[in-house]
């Protein structure tokens, strides 16, 4: 009995402490993850605000975030060096990758998991070991083949190799999976052939599958930096954002117009930065796909 | 009944195969053919120039050059080969556990803001590595904004340091700063394997590469959150509940559930780390195209320069042959790592 009536009062007093204790170290937990957080993002913010300070002013200073004057210089330098048709490269090429994986890598995805035919199995484990080849390997090779079909310096070259990829096909096909067959059966009934089961009924249901899809391929293709490389060897007309900001650093040599090389990585930044925003969940969601899937 | 069935399995397999066509098609012509293009070309002195057609066949010359022949190429090799090495081992662990953890905060149920630091988190991770690497180049100047951040939180103690252009290992740092230098230490620190020194073989990542491993964890910390993030969220809540009851703590629940259910994950990440950090090459050749005193020369920047640059495509393939056999190895090696560890 004593003991009881010791021990709750001592209770009471520990859980008031542990209260403060969890409260103090709740607020140092946000603390921290939100100095974290700001480390993800001060270096575009630092590199937004520079992009619009004179050179002089970021030679003398290159840590200040508010510039003293403000100048579109850097832009105006950017355009000079034909950063439109940069972006209008980046864009078309990554939206002709992303319509081609779309349909493609569906159409195959959906043969693979739902139209039974002879070596269907054989096919599914040689696109997955595919995935296994480090990207680098085919560098040289497929430089080898662009030459030969003399896609060189072409649209061809930039697009082509990346129409379809082997981790698309995997992604619906994992997705065509679980889509219940009955939806079909119906539409079969009804006399549909396969092409209009695939693009009246399966496609449509697979929206979640193919967002996360187009955002994949237009991102890794916005971001490509390898293909452009080897691709574009002499024309200037073809270069994509990432090799034309890329060759500039190799170009301007020791002195670098910090403000025009840091306007172009936001004009790199910026398009994908707006795209993720609007479409953060499915971003999330796609790499979860991935992720789980592998 | 029969044929009618019949009649239906062979329109089945060629709307099959119809299906399939752009794929192979596509598939065929830029990855089978190279991969059959990438061991033969690796036999020959193809130069990237005149016609492939013309490339003479030299049998394993290249691969020899690699491996056995004394020589610079030898050198580069196994140079690129440690530095690598070094940066999968530096980025690989680092990524991987800031990662998780990230995952474990943000995945709490009563956390606010998630949605912003989830966001923020995951961010660098969907821009080009192109601007990333072009931003903290600016960032990593002397007078730039991670020294003054540096001197800033040591209270000016903190000596600026030319990040892009420090050839300095950083075991070798540590081991002076004890005493030890490659003229006054033990013999066998100038012995010579593979065309390197022993002393060279465990100087540590420089500290130009070291800028360049943490500008790369920094990119990829928010691709492995999410994926651990996904993996989290698929855990049921009753298997904390009942932790919960049985009396565990949240670095006990965290140990014993969490992270054996998390164990496939891991070994997804880890992988995709493996294979992400021996192909490093965007970075290095907008930041330092292999310099200072090529220490931060890659692997994947060995296969560009000597393919590309150096015009012996042959000996790139070679390179780029061996690269694909070391990550091979590397990955199952972990896995069986892993899978020992289960038992």
């Amino acid at each position: 009995m004593a003991l009881k009536t010791t021990h709750v009062p001592t209770g009471a007093v520990g859980r008031d402490r542990s209260l403060l204790w969890r409260q103090i170290r709740l607020g140092i937990s946000y603390g921290l993850l939100f100095l974290l957080a700001l480390s993800f993002l001060y270096p575009f913010l630092l590199a937004l605000t520079t992009s619009l300070k004179p050179l002089p002013e970021i030679a003398s200073n290159p840590v200040d975030l508010i510039p003293n004057t403000w100048t579109l210089e850097g832009y105006i330098r950017m355009r000079g060096l034909n950063v439109g048709r940069w972006l209008f490269n980046s864009a078309f090429v990554a939206i002709v990758i992303t319509l081609g994986n779309i349909i493609f890598a569906s159409m195959a995805g959906y043969a693979l998991s739902r139209i039974p035919f002879p070596g269907r199995e054989a096919l599914f484990l040689t696109i997955l070991g595919t995935m296994m080849i480090p990207g680098i390997v085919l560098l040289i090779p497929r430089f080898i083949v662009l030459k030969q079909l003399s896609l060189l310096d072409s649209y061809g070259g930039l697009i082509f190799p990346g129409l379809i990829t082997a981790f698309g096909v995997f992604l619906t096909k994992q997705f065509f999976e679980a889509i219940p067959p009955e939806l079909e059966e119906a539409a079969r009934i009804d006399g549909a052939n396969r092409f209009q089961m695939f693009f009246q009924v399966s496609l449509p249901v697979a929206r979640p599958a193919l967002i996360a899809l187009t955002i994949f391929s237009f991102q890794g293709s916005w971001n490509d930096f390898m293909t452009p490389l080897i691709v574009i060897t002499t024309n200037k007309d073809l270069y994509t954002l990432p090799l034309g900001l890329a060759l500039l650093r190799g170009g301007i040599g020791q002195n670098l117009q910090w403000n025009a090389i840091l306007a172009g990585s936001l004009v790199t930044t910026l398009p994908m930065a707006l795209i993720y925003i609007f479409f953060q969940r499915y971003f999330i969601e796609g790499v979860s796909y991935a992720g789980l899937k592998g | 009944m029969a044929t009618g069935i019949k009649q239906l399995d062979r329109e089945e397999a060629i709307s099959g195969w119809i299906f399939m066509t752009p794929a192979l098609i596509i598939f065929g012509i830029f990855l089978v053919i190279p991969i059959v293009f990438a061991f033969w070309y690796s036999l020959t002195d193809w130069n990237g120039i005149s016609p492939p057609g013309e490339a003479n066949f030299v049998g394993l010359t290249n691969y020899r050059s690699l491996l056995l022949d004394s020589g610079i190429r030898r050198a580069d090799f196994f140079k690129a080969l440690k530095n690598t090495t070094y940066f999968a081992l530096g980025v690989v662990p680092l990524q991987t556990a800031i990662a998780l953890t990230l995952a474990t905060v943000v995945n709490q149920r009563f956390l606010r803001f998630k949605d912003f630091f989830r966001t923020a988190y995951y961010f660098p991770s969907i821009t080009s590595s192109i601007a990333i690497s072009l931003i903290f180049l600016f960032l990593y100047q002397k007078s730039g904004l991670i020294n003054q951040v540096l001197m800033w939180i040591t209270l000016g103690h903190w000596t600026p340091v030319t990040w892009m252009n420090d050839a300095r290992g950083l075991i070798h740092i540590l081991l002076e700063n004890m005493g030890i230098t490659l003229r006054g230490g033990p013999e066998f620190l100038r012995l010579k394997v593979l065309e390197l020194t022993v002393w060279d073989w465990i100087s540590g990542p420089s500290v130009t590469m070291t800028a360049i491993m943490l500008m790369n964890t920094w990119t990829t910390i928010g691709t492995m959150m999410v994926i651990f993030l996904a993996a989290l969220q698929d855990i049921p809540s009753f298997v904390y509940e009942a932790a919960q009851i049985d009396g565990a703590g949240g670095w006990q629940t965290f140990t014993k559930i969490t992270l054996p259910l998390l164990r496939p994950t891991l070994f997804f990440v880890v992988t995709l780390g493996l294979i992400g950090t021996y192909q490093v090459f965007d970075q290095i050749y907008v930041m330092t195209a292999g310099g200072p005193a090529k220490t931060t020369l890659t692997m994947a920047y060995v296969v560009y320069r000597n393919g590309f640059r150096n015009s012996e495509m042959g000996l790139g393939l070679a390179t780029a042959i061996l690269l694909f056999g070391i990550i091979f190895v590397l990955t199952l090696l972990q896995r069986r790592i892993t899978e020992g560890q289960r038992d």
